[in-house]
């Protein structure tokens, strides 16, 4: 029997989850995010501002390089700091819309499809099988091609992909939970449907959804930068990370910085958000606390 | 002092002194080639008050009888296909789904086996606590707070006021099926269906839960229907049993009538196949050959086969009720009929 004053109470308080916060991605995310927020203020030149005296300039840590464009400049003399947070505006607003439309849709149609059972069951992930089956990239190049390439059909085209795989993730954990004794008990004490699945399933599958959300951020992340390297995603002369790896594949051998930058904003990105996903997951899930 | 446990509203006396009243049920599972006979026309009351057991081994449909009553079937395929279900004056069969989702939970509540998973791992016992409140009677989580502490305290959780706001894990195994108990009889309800809630727990626990119960239903005047295979625990708790064999009921009566004279031959059978601690004996007692298939039963006694007192008219007939003396009624031609 653990009796909970000392150490679990300690766990389980507030200060104690927030003492276990990971700094390092934290700060880094927060850094990009506040950036991307505040760019018209942080950003020391305007995005698009070309300035063809000062084109393919070096960071400043390089000979001739200077701070007016502390990571040097591309083609066009635009400013790749400038570029790299505006760029984030853009790679985080994508990625989280579409996270959040295709999740919440995802979400909703794995519970219903765990918790139901049946026809419903089999049709929904009949559904989710055939959207899985589908290479994103290729679609994605076809539906941009008949939409017109804009922010919005990149979401548009990147959603059904996101509820998909939530849909076949919460489904199989739904399905485990509703079998459990609690739901019965609940369907005993009189709770409808909904609130077993509000009350019951839902909290149950959250740290699944965490996990997903996590993963699937910085899938998106990368799939909108494959999308715009590829010239089918967000359209030019928007500054997003994808965009610029692909303006500098030509300048790669000697002007290595047009890609290096908008790169490991990419990379700085994904590796801080499955971090703070895993901690997130630790927290929220009461069995993991004591330790 | 011992915790007190009042009920929210002294049982009404209306509708007799019978509360839960069982006639002729059947529940059948459809299965490839045939009908998987549960419940094979099972009759019994429950009176206020009252602490009534159903016994029998696995698979002979105390489960089922169970569930049957609550319209709960574990089964999509199973159903009830004949019966009424009479409780506190409505008949439960017919009833709409709003009124059966009134009645389960603030007027019939359930005790599980396995208290493992009867808890809800990501809430707080307190927020499982006070769910079947929040639910029937719309209470907020502070107006829940006072019984839910009330009702902690009478199924003896220590310090429930601190150990509210802790998860399932954090509490040992007799705990949490006190726990649940304690989730069930928040809204008081009149009838406790109690399936197996100690078969998991070891022997002390055990009796520390039968007597708590026994308690409880001193205190609230519930009525309390006692699912086991483990005639100890009958006679501990219950008042009055039915004996459950096949799908049907073959004997019932008084706690001390049944354990003191048994009738039926199965009962008498199940009786001896208990092993008295200190006797010396070389072998355990075991009831011979198998339990019938409950697809394929035959047309008279189910316990024609395994029966030391077989005559030729149980092959063809299943016996009528014959009374024993203090209100109970055993089916068997040996014993009764003729």
């Amino acid at each position: 029997m653990t009796v909970g004053i000392g150490p679990i109470a300690r766990a389980r308080s507030v200060g104690g989850a927030l003492r276990r916060m990971p700094l390092i991605p934290l700060v880094m995310l927060g850094t990009l995010m506040l950036a991307a927020l505040f760019a018209p203020i942080v950003a020391p030149h305007p995005p698009l501002e070309i300035d063809l005296s000062a084109a393919l300039a070096p960071p400043f840590y390089h000979d001739g390089g200077s701070l007016d464009h502390p990571l040097g400049t591309d083609r066009l003399g635009r400013d790749i700091l400038s570029r790299v947070i505006y760029g984030g505006q853009v790679s985080l607003l994508l990625a989280f819309s579409v996270l959040l439309i295709g999740g919440s849709v995802g979400v909703a149609l794995g519970l219903v499809s765990g918790y139901v059972g049946g026809a419903l069951d089999s049709l929904i992930q009949r559904a989710v099988e055939a959207v899985l089956s589908l290479p994103t990239i290729m679609v994605a190049l076809v539906f941009v091609f008949v939409l017109g390439q804009s922010f919005s059909s990149v979401v548009l085209i990147l959603a059904p992909f996101i509820t998909a795989s939530f849909a076949r993730m919460v489904r199989g954990e739904a399905l485990a939970v509703r079998n459990m004794n609690y739901v019965a008990l609940a369907r005993v004490a009189g709770a409808s449907h909904l609130r077993i699945i509000a009350r019951h399933i839902l909290p149950n599958v959250a740290g699944t959804i965490i996990v997903i959300a996590t993963l699937e951020i910085g899938a998106l992340i990368l799939v909108e930068a494959s999308l715009s390297f590829l010239g089918v995603g967000v359209p030019p002369p928007t500054p997003a990370w994808g965009l610029m790896v692909d303006d500098g594949r030509e300048y790669l051998a000697t002007r290595y910085w047009l890609s290096l930058f908008p790169g490991l904003a990419i990379v700085v990105t994904v590796l801080s958000i499955n971090w703070i996903g895993d901690w997130l997951r630790n927290t929220l899930d009461p069995k993991r606390q004591v330790i | 002092m011992t915790p007190q446990l009042r009920a929210l509203e002294p049982t009404a006396e209306a509708g007799g002194n019978v509360l839960l009243r069982v006639t002729d049920l059947y529940t059948q599972i459809p299965i490839r080639g045939g009908v998987v006979k549960a419940v094979d026309g099972v009759s019994f009351d429950v009176r206020r008050g009252e602490i009534v057991g159903l016994v029998g081994e696995s698979g002979s449909g105390k489960t089922m009888t169970c569930l049957s009553i609550i319209r709960l079937l574990p089964v999509a395929a199973a159903r009830t296909v004949s019966g009424e279900v009479w409780f506190n004056g409505t008949e439960l069969l017919g009833a709409s789904d709003k009124v059966m989702r009134d009645v389960r939970g603030r007027h019939i509540a359930m005790v599980m086996q396995d208290a493992l998973t009867a808890l809800n791992p990501v809430l707080t016992v307190g927020e499982q606590v006070s769910e079947p409140l929040r639910h029937h009677f719309g209470w907020s989580r502070t107006e829940a707070r006072e019984r839910v502490l009330e009702v902690l305290r009478a199924v003896r959780i220590p310090r429930p006021a601190e150990r509210l706001d802790e998860y399932p894990h954090q509490f040992s195994g007799g705990m949490r099926q006190r726990i649940v108990a304690a989730m069930g009889l928040g809204p008081s309800p009149e009838l406790m269906l109690a399936d197996e809630p100690t078969t998991a727990l070891d022997v002390t626990i055990q009796a520390q839960f039968l007597t708590l119960v026994k308690d409880l239903q001193a205190q609230t005047q519930m009525s309390v229907l006692w699912i086991t295979h483990d005639l100890g625990v009958v006679a501990q708790t219950c008042d009055s049993v039915n004996v459950m064999y096949a799908g049907r009921i073959v004997e019932s009566g008084s706690v001390r009538r049944i354990l003191k004279q048994p009738l039926h031959p199965y009962t008498r059978a199940l009786l001896e196949s208990v092993p008295a601690i200190g006797a010396k004996r070389q072998k355990l007692y075991q009831i011979a050959g198998q339990p019938p298939d409950l697809a394929n039963l035959p047309p008279g006694c189910p316990f024609y086969d395994r029966c030391p007192l077989r005559m030729e008219i149980c092959r063809e007939q299943f016996p009528p009720a014959t009374p024993d003396r203090d209100g109970g009624r055993v089916h068997c031609w040996a014993v009764g009929g003729k």
